[in-house]
């Protein structure tokens, strides 16, 4: 009788393991979510979230004009990409010349992104640093010297992205498939 | 103890003809002392961090600051693995210091659920361990444009290694924030100075890129993204972006300055490819190449690497004619999809002049092409993808140079 219910006992014990295993997620799979990580607030995704795209999103309030801007790359740009953006040492930003190594002016498809690298990234020795005018302003700046713009041209958030650089319908998606053709 | 003789090691190069680099070796031999029989005396002690032998000194070419790169020395190297200190670099602004304590990647936009991952929450995930190669996609330019005899597989390839990497699958992170079904494009940014960003269709996400934090057995290195990068297995190594803190989900690319102005490929038509991810096949004989020399003909291994972005290599042809005829090398196991494959082939060298030559086919048929081919549908100011057949001239006195000609 004693031993009997011991058994018992026992048989219940491992009636009990097996259906927890049944029921544990190594047996039905992993789930759609783990439930980790945390919400992210709004003021974190705003701290963040820089990016501006070609129609003109992420863009901040503020304006500059290509003589404003003049003033502020010959203070914080020269260095790097000369007097008039075309004598380096580093990336020569102006030129329509098809000749030319990849300037603003032949080569970069949206005048957007002349806004978002130089806000992320320029300059060099302390990226991040400058405030929208002073990147609206050099963005106009860089733009009347390409051509694209007017002289008195007002660059904002509304008329940054209705500017069309030369080199917009230049691109292509990549075709390359794999397979014998070299492309 | 006794110190190897200097002047005897020097005569004894000399002797062998061998070139400047194995001079400099015998010198650094000489600042290490090894006792004359191993066996005699009691070896140094148990160490908490192991180094090399004194004796291998493989180094990263150097070019730039903070926004070049450095190149992995390819010829030294066995195997199909880089040893973490030698994996390349490339940055656009140098390598940030971040506290992984205080790291965080934020995943928004077209997401149901904004979400915040810190390091702990990343590495909660179920993980996955895969072998993968990265790759500059300007790797390979010094030999397309400007080609010298004395380019070694380092000046040539070098920005390119393999490692295994182990990290969370980003189809995991997209289900745990729910991605919308109208996401198209991810905005995948970095921490470092130049808040490094590339826009990657999601398709990529859905099928193999990882947030990875591991590299060969423990956490990255600072170099290749500490704490966390984006891995997109077969990509140009510019969408593998390291050190990353944002993923953004839209229905649009993001247009950045990296796919737009940098990254991008002239074509000799006028037009540009842009989002030319996949690193097609390529491979390179490591040796003998330049500066190693054959000291005597008989048997010598002709040994390289092969790796293809679109899966797994399925034959690499060795030629030591200049391609008139080819044979097909041994393909070291494992053969991984993405990752570099070792190739092998024994070659029995008769003293006389020889082009040495390596051609990767991968699983979709697609065959490497010639430095012609290449250039006839690129231009020749492509300035990335070169994939073309590498060559290496064997002259007669055993010295090793680069290229076709000269």
């Amino acid at each position: 009788m004693r031993r009997a219910a011991v058994i018992g006992v026992a048989v219940a014990a491992v009636a009990t393991v097996y259906a927890s295993a049944k029921q544990g997620a190594p047996r039905s799979g992993p789930p759609a979510r783990f439930g980790l990580g945390r919400a992210a607030t709004a003021d974190e995704i705003k701290a963040w979230d820089i990016d501006v795209m070609p129609d003109g999103a992420g863009l901040p309030p503020g304006s500059g004009t290509p003589a404003g801007g003049a003033k502020i790359y010959a203070r914080k740009c020269a260095t790097c990409h000369g007097p008039s953006g075309t004598e380096g040492p580093f990336d020569r930003l102006v030129g329509r010349d098809q000749a030319l190594v990849r300037t603003i002016g032949n080569y970069w498809p949206y005048s957007t992104t002349v806004y978002d690298y130089i806000h992320r990234a320029m300059p060099l020795g302390a990226p991040g640093s400058l405030t929208p005018d002073e990147v609206y302003g050099l963005v106009a700046y860089l733009l009347w010297r390409n051509e694209i713009i007017a002289e008195t041209a007002v660059i904002d958030a509304r008329t940054l992205p209705r500017v069309v650089m030369p080199a917009r319908d230049r691109f292509v998606v990549d075709d390359r498939r794999g397979g014998p053709e070299i492309r | 103890m006794s110190r190897v003789s200097l002047s005897r090691r020097r005569l004894l190069a000399g002797a062998a003809g061998a070139v400047g680099i194995a001079v400099l070796q015998r010198v650094a031999l000489a600042q290490i002392e090894v006792p004359p029989d191993p066996t005699k005396v009691p070896g140094r002690p148990l160490s908490a961090l192991g180094q090399r032998s004194p004796f291998e000194r493989p180094r990263r070419l150097v070019s730039g600051v903070n926004q070049g790169s450095s190149l992995t020395p390819l010829q030294d190297l066995c195997g199909i693995v880089t040893p973490s200190d030698l994996h390349y670099e490339r940055h656009h602004a140098g390598v940030p210091a971040i506290d992984p304590h205080r790291y965080k990647l934020l995943i928004h936009g077209l997401v149901e659920r904004p979400t915040v991952f810190d390091l702990a929450a990343l590495r909660r995930f179920p993980a996955v361990s895969r072998l993968y190669f990265l790759e500059c996609s300007g790797n390979g330019a010094a030999a397309y444009r400007d080609p010298r005899p004395d380019l070694t597989p380092q000046s040539i390839d070098g920005l390119t290694s393999t490692s295994e990497w182990t990290g969370v699958p980003l189809a995991t992170l997209f289900r745990e924030v729910g991605v919308k079904p109208g996401a198209k494009w991810l905005l995948a940014e970095g921490e470092d100075a130049a808040v490094m960003s590339r826009s990657i269709p999601v398709e990529k996400a859905w099928d193999d890129a990882l947030i990875a934090y591991g590299q060969n057995g423990e956490p990255l290195r600072p170099e290749q993204g500490y704490p966390a990068r984006l891995l997109a297995p077969g990509w140009e190594g510019s969408a593998n972006v390291k050190w990353i803190r944002r993923i953004e989900l839209a229905d649009r690319p993001f247009m950045t300055r990296e796919e737009t102005a940098k990254y991008t490929d002239p074509l000799p038509n006028g037009t540009a490819r842009m989002f030319s991810f996949v690193m097609d096949a390529k491979s390179i004989i490591t040796s003998p190449a330049y500066p190693a020399a054959l000291p005597e003909r008989g048997w010598w291994e002709v040994s390289g690497l092969a790796w293809s972005g679109r899966g797994r290599i399925t034959r690499v042809d060795v030629s030591t004619d200049a391609g008139k005829t080819w044979a097909a090398a041994e393909l070291q196991e494992p053969v991984l999809p993405k990752c570099h494959t070792r190739f092998r082939l024994p070659w029995k060298w008769d003293g006389r002049e020889a082009i040495l030559m390596s051609r990767a086919v991968d699983e979709t048929g697609y065959v490497q092409p010639t430095l012609a081919e290449l250039r006839r549908v690129r231009g020749p100011g492509a300035p990335y993808h070169f994939n073309n057949i590498r060559a290496w001239r064997v002259r007669g006195d055993g010295t090793v140079h680069w290229g076709l000609e000269g």
